[in-house]
């Protein structure tokens, strides 16, 4: 149940990029073709999927406040979090090296089309992203940090999707001189983004129905509970 | 000004308008948004950015020809992750609050698109001088950016600046809300951010045609 809260929530809630804007860059400049999109997206799945279990073993074992207590009593009270930073970004450069390395060797097909994307990933921000949001909302097992990488990979892999298909065929559209190319791809992000927000209720709306057999101040209860976690979300957003 | 020549002074004057990082090289726009819901975060993760890519510029300058091409992606990011985490130590100690805000878009400066595009198109190829030049340019270029979002969203949001209440209380019906005004939280939720953007470049490209796209 908790693996399947966690997989819609960051495929459609927390979606990477109209959530917290993730990965923005690569998002707009390869969202001509949807052809190459797809390759991208693709890419990204793959690279979370590994990136965020793998810094979620450093994160429990090497980072946190006293992670090192497995070495003995005396690294117990060792708070290494503040390299979290430089050990992310370097766990994530290494592996989409090896990625790369693995593919290219085991798969010709594969590689050619991931190919070019790998290494421009390792400056998305949608993988660090991961990472970080991974350690910032304290995801409790390995397999939930699994589930979270490629679930959070798909909401990206869907967005970049349907923007390049939206952008394929508004080039036959009649935009307004200034804000053809870019301006317009934002705009079009943002009332996507508005869009994705009505997935806001899909998991506490099923907790209130389930409330309202009972009492009615459970509803009450129930409802200021879900309104706070839906605050928490905002903020955690913003 | 005897320091800077004619071109170190386009290098500095250029990303703020017309070669702007954010709306005319789509650079850097995940924290551009993310963060802007306030003007105070805004500025700061502004000063932060100018802080990081400055001397990031200087230092992958000083190293260009010492830096192996193959593995200077790796070398790019050691320099700016540890330029980050002073960054983030700093605001721990100093503005604890503010960096609980930021939360994980400070880290989120390290795979800035800006930071690694100024590296690669720029620092790699110039001397220490003029990637300082460059560097604090584009960073400010950023930085306008930002905090011309981050004033229309506070100001329209909560009717606020920096905390202020500029447009009177809305609570206590004084100043604008006396009249019926009302905030727009919208301009609080993420998507407005990107829509603000949006209409920013159209402005800056309605008045300078050069910029428009195909």
């Amino acid at each position: 149940m908790e693996h399947i809260e966690l997989f819609f929530k960051s495929i459609f809630i927390d979606n990477m990029v109209f959530a917290t804007f993730l990965g923005m860059c690569s998002y707009l400049a390869v969202s001509k073709k949807v052809s190459t999109a797809v390759g991208l997206g693709a890419a990204v799945v793959f690279v979370l999927a590994i990136t965020v279990p793998l810094n979620w073993l450093l994160d429990q074992y090497i980072l946190q406040p006293g992670a090192l207590s497995w070495l003995g009593a005396e690294y117990a009270s060792y708070d290494l979090s503040f390299l979290s930073f430089i050990m992310f970004i370097a766990t994530i450069a290494t592996m989409v090296q090896l990625v790369e390395i693995i593919v290219e060797k085991f798969s010709p097909s594969l590689y050619n089309s991931l190919g070019i994307f790998l290494p421009l990933i390792a400056v998305n921000c949608a993988i660090l992203g991961g990472s970080l949001f991974m350690q910032s909302r304290e995801i409790a097992s390995l397999g939930l940090a699994l589930n979270y990488g490629i679930s959070s990979g798909i909401g990206w892999f869907l967005a970049i999707l349907a923007i390049a298909a939206i952008r394929e065929k508004i080039r036959y559209s009649n935009v307004p001189p200034a804000l053809r190319g870019l301006g317009i791809t934002f705009i079009i992000t943002g009332l996507m983004a508005i869009g994705f927000m009505s997935f806001g209720g899909m998991l506490t709306g099923g907790d209130e129905e389930e409330a309202k057999e009972e009492t009615t101040v459970q509803v009450e209860a129930v409802e200021t509970e879900s309104a706070k976690e839906l605050a928490n979300n905002t903020t955690i957003n913003e | 000004m005897g320091l800077l020549s004619k071109k170190d002074v386009a290098l500095i004057k250029d990303p703020l308008a017309d070669d702007n990082p954010i709306t005319i090289q789509v650079l850097g726009i995940c924290s551009a948004l993310a963060i802007t819901a306030e003007l105070k975060a805004s500025i700061v993760m502004a000063i932060s950015v100018v802080f990081v890519l400055g001397i990031g510029n200087v230092v992958i300058s000083l190293m260009r020809n010492i830096i192996p091409s193959k593995i200077r992606i790796i070398v790019q990011l050691t320099v700016v992750a540890t330029l980050v985490i002073i960054v983030d130590q700093v605001l721990k100690a100093y503005s604890y609050e503010l960096s609980k805000t930021l939360g994980a878009f400070v880290g989120l400066i390290i795979t800035n698109c800006i930071i690694m595009g100024r590296f690669e198109a720029f620092a790699l190829g110039n001397g220490p001088w003029r990637s300082f030049l460059d560097g604090i340019g584009n960073a400010a270029g950023y930085g306008i950016i930002l905090i011309l979002v981050g004033f229309f969203r506070e100001l329209l949001g909560s009717g606020t600046l920096l905390g202020y209440k500029v447009l009177g209380d809305s609570v206590e019906k004084t100043g604008l809300y006396a009249l019926g005004y009302e905030n727009n939280g919208f301009m609080l939720l993420s998507p407005m951010a990107l829509i603000v953007v949006g209409i920013i470049i159209w402005v800056q490209r309605t008045r300078n045609k050069a910029l428009i796209e195909d």
